[in-house]
């Protein structure tokens, strides 16, 4: 086959006139290919998919969170694979489990957050997965803690994603005096930052984060603690700019000077305006990792553990931090990002601010009285 | 029943016998109302039944219904006064705000109107080409800080706050149901015979005077309409308040939302359904029999 052939079946490829398989055949490079990588494994970046190819199906289903995911990555995989990455995007922990535990939700891959995953295992709704089909999965490479979570009864149930944090982003701009604490954060929402504050719509963080400025435990359940915190969610609302947790488009257009803020969230807002300040609680806050899991009976399973797979390769997950300004929990990837991002007390704060902040417990996520309180807080 | 009057014309045209050809038609009746009778059984009376139930139960621990007998949910309802304080002003006021700003426009459209009628009723609609939820984000831009707010700034009237208050969620309320009230004022001011205002005129009613004792009699069965329209629409309102209200100002239909779908306790949210329900019947049949009183004489197309 001389080069102009190859080219034009190339182009009738890509116009969609033959298809992929029609393609390779008659160019040979799937022979090649196949011969290739069965002589040579060490040769072709994607020798896994290679031997799957074809019986992974053409799509994999993925639940996961917004602005949390490079196209490129997506884009390359499919091209790898051929199975095409659809998302469904969700808001919250609740609804995630609700649409999971009402069956038929036709995920392959989700996204579930470090407190979610017990309860899963325990509703019988994930399955242990199979780490010799995730072999660029290092559990050396990982902070233990990131990735404890995802190991229930000895099993693996699920593999870190990424990790952050819940602190402040305010618009320094705008106000005067630095933040760096939690008691501040509710001060000021009484005070000079009246009607410019947001608060997640998120009981986790929301009740989490007013349980601290009294100092008590993120993961309070103590019904006198609870009421604290719900007396200072209730005297705040008046000043409140906006019980959202989309809280991008206010703090952009000055609407709003803080709001409590995720560190991707923080990352990507001081990126576009430096006036964008992130801080932690002194008092602590929430320390997550979110981790990928697969659904019991999921369809597209090879395609699932194609695409974890995929995505922990530590060149492909660089990609994924930069895009969207999540730390990945893994040693590899980390030795792979500039230098300035490794520095970015945004991303990586210090240890000594760390120490301080809780996991979120399973317990909770799942409590009807924090449930009810937020509700009652939102009906004020 | 304007549907019976073809059905007649058939049986009149009939050849055959009447007495079979009546059954016929009879049975015709029953079964082209056969689907919404299914309809309503179905998709009305059953789910209402179903709430009813729920709003009597409990909350299993891990959320949903977990049967049981109780009335704690209908005590409970005292927490969500709030919600029901501004869905019962905001509603009303912005139903009333609706007519205001329609009938004027459905006025002009169906008296004063010779040429283009038809083009400047499709403008009336047009905004429905596009999904409303991506028009009402339009607003967070238009009533945010760089909006409004910035322009008035710029005339030297600082300070102005428009989004996440109540204003904002009143101005989406009316920009999204004004099509809802026009129609039907325009379609009973359109019937309205145009020689009763001439007769009126002639006869030394002022034009202030026909207005009111001609035109807005005539034009009552369409404002009962559109007002009972956008009513019940507003009554069950939730996304103009979630997303122009920022989660501060709160409806009903926002704290069922809630309760279904993050704190997951079904019998309340019921309790709270029903309470909703009920409310909304008491208030319009105290409307309908003020509107029977006070509405002029054609009660026809009420609804």
């Amino acid at each position: 086959m001389d080069k102009k052939t190859f080219i034009k079946t190339l182009r009738s490829w890509q116009n969609g006139s033959i298809t992929r398989r029609d393609f390779l055949g008659r160019t040979g490079l799937g022979l090649a290919a196949a011969v290739m990588a069965a002589n040579m494994p060490g040769l072709l970046t994607s020798r896994a998919f290679a031997a799957e190819k074809g019986s992974m199906g053409d799509r994999v289903n993925l639940a996961t969170w917004p602005n949390y995911h490079s196209p490129d990555n997506f884009a390359a995989f499919a091209e790898a694979t051929g199975a095409k990455v659809q998302m469904n995007v969700f808001g919250s922990n609740e609804e995630m489990l609700a649409k999971l535990q009402a069956g038929g939700s036709g995920w392959d891959l989700f996204v579930p957050t470090n407190y979610t995953i017990s309860t899963y295992v325990e509703l019988g709704l994930i399955e242990p997965l199979d780490l010799a089909r995730i072999p660029n999965f290092d559990p050396k490479a990982f902070e233990q803690r990131f990735m404890a979570q995802g190991t229930v009864d000895g099993k693996v149930y699920a593999v870190p994603k990424n990790w952050g944090t819940t602190g402040i982003v305010y618009d320094s701009s705008a106000l005067k005096t630095p933040v760096d604490s939690w008691k501040q954060f509710w001060d000021l929402t009484k005070t000079s930052a009246s009607g410019r504050t947001i608060v997640h719509d998120y009981q986790l963080t929301a009740i989490g984060n007013a349980l601290k400025y009294f100092g008590y435990s993120f993961n309070s359940l103590d019904p006198k603690e609870l009421a604290d915190a719900e007396k200072l969610l209730i005297d705040c609302k008046p000043h409140l700019f906006a019980i959202n947790s989309d809280i991008q488009p206010s703090m952009r257009s000055g609407d709003a000077w803080m709001a409590m803020c995720w560190t991707g969230d923080a990352s990507q807002l001081h990126r576009d305006n430096p006036d964008m300040q992130f801080a932690l609680g002194r008092e602590g806050g929430e320390l997550w990792s979110d981790f990928f899991a697969i659904p019991k009976g999921a369809e597209h399973r090879d395609a699932a553990y194609a695409l974890i797979n995929y995505l922990l390769d530590p060149a492909h997950n660089k990609l994924e931090v930069e895009a969207h300004g999540y730390p990945s929990g893994d040693k590899r990837v980390d030795a792979l990002l500039p230098k300035e991002m490794l520095d970015d007390p945004i991303m990586y704060p210090a240890a000594e601010l760390l120490s301080h902040l809780e996991f979120g417990a399973a317990a909770t996520l799942t409590s009807p009285v924090r449930a009810e309180l937020m509700a009652r807080f939102k009906a004020a | 029943m304007r549907g019976d009057s073809p059905m007649n014309t058939a049986v009149n045209a009939s050849p055959a016998g009447v007495a079979p050809a009546l059954g016929l038609g009879r049975r015709i009746t029953w079964l082209l109302l056969l689907p919404s009778t299914l309809w309503f059984l179905l998709l009305l009376l059953m789910p209402l039944l179903v709430i009813l139930v729920f709003s009597f139960g409990e909350r299993s621990s891990v959320g949903g219904y977990g049967g049981g007998f109780t009335l704690d949910n209908y005590l409970a309802l005292g927490s969500r006064a709030g919600a029901f304080s501004n869905t019962l002003v905001l509603a009303p006021l912005g139903t009333l705000v609706c007519l205001l700003v329609a009938y004027p426009l459905a006025y002009f459209l169906a008296v004063k109107v010779r040429r283009n009628r038809s083009l400047l009723l499709t403008l009336v609609i047009v905004p429905f080409w596009t999904s409303f939820l991506i028009r009402t984000y339009a607003w967070i831009f238009i009533l945010g800080g760089k909006g409004i707010p910035a322009l008035l700034a710029s005339l030297g009237l600082e300070g102005v706050r428009l989004i996440n208050t109540p204003t904002a969620v009143l101005v989406g309320i009316v920009y999204g149901y004004l099509p809802l009230m026009v129609f039907p004022l325009y379609v009973s001011l359109e019937k309205l015979d145009k020689r009763l205002l001439e007769a009126s005129g002639d006869l030394g009613a002022s034009r202030f005077e026909t207005f009111r004792r001609v035109t807005l009699p005539l034009s009552a069965p369409g404002m009962i309409t559109g007002v009972m329209l956008v009513f019940i629409l507003l009554m069950g309102e939730f996304l103009i308040p979630a997303i122009l209200g920022g989660g501060k100002v709160f409806f009903v239909g926002n704290a069922l939302v809630d309760l279904f779908l993050q704190s997951r306790n079904w019998p309340f949210g019921s309790a709270l359904a029903m309470t909703l329900v009920a409310l909304m019947l008491a208030i319009i049949l105290v409307y309908l029999k003020l509107a029977a009183r006070f509405g002029g004489a054609s009660r026809d197309g009420v609804l």
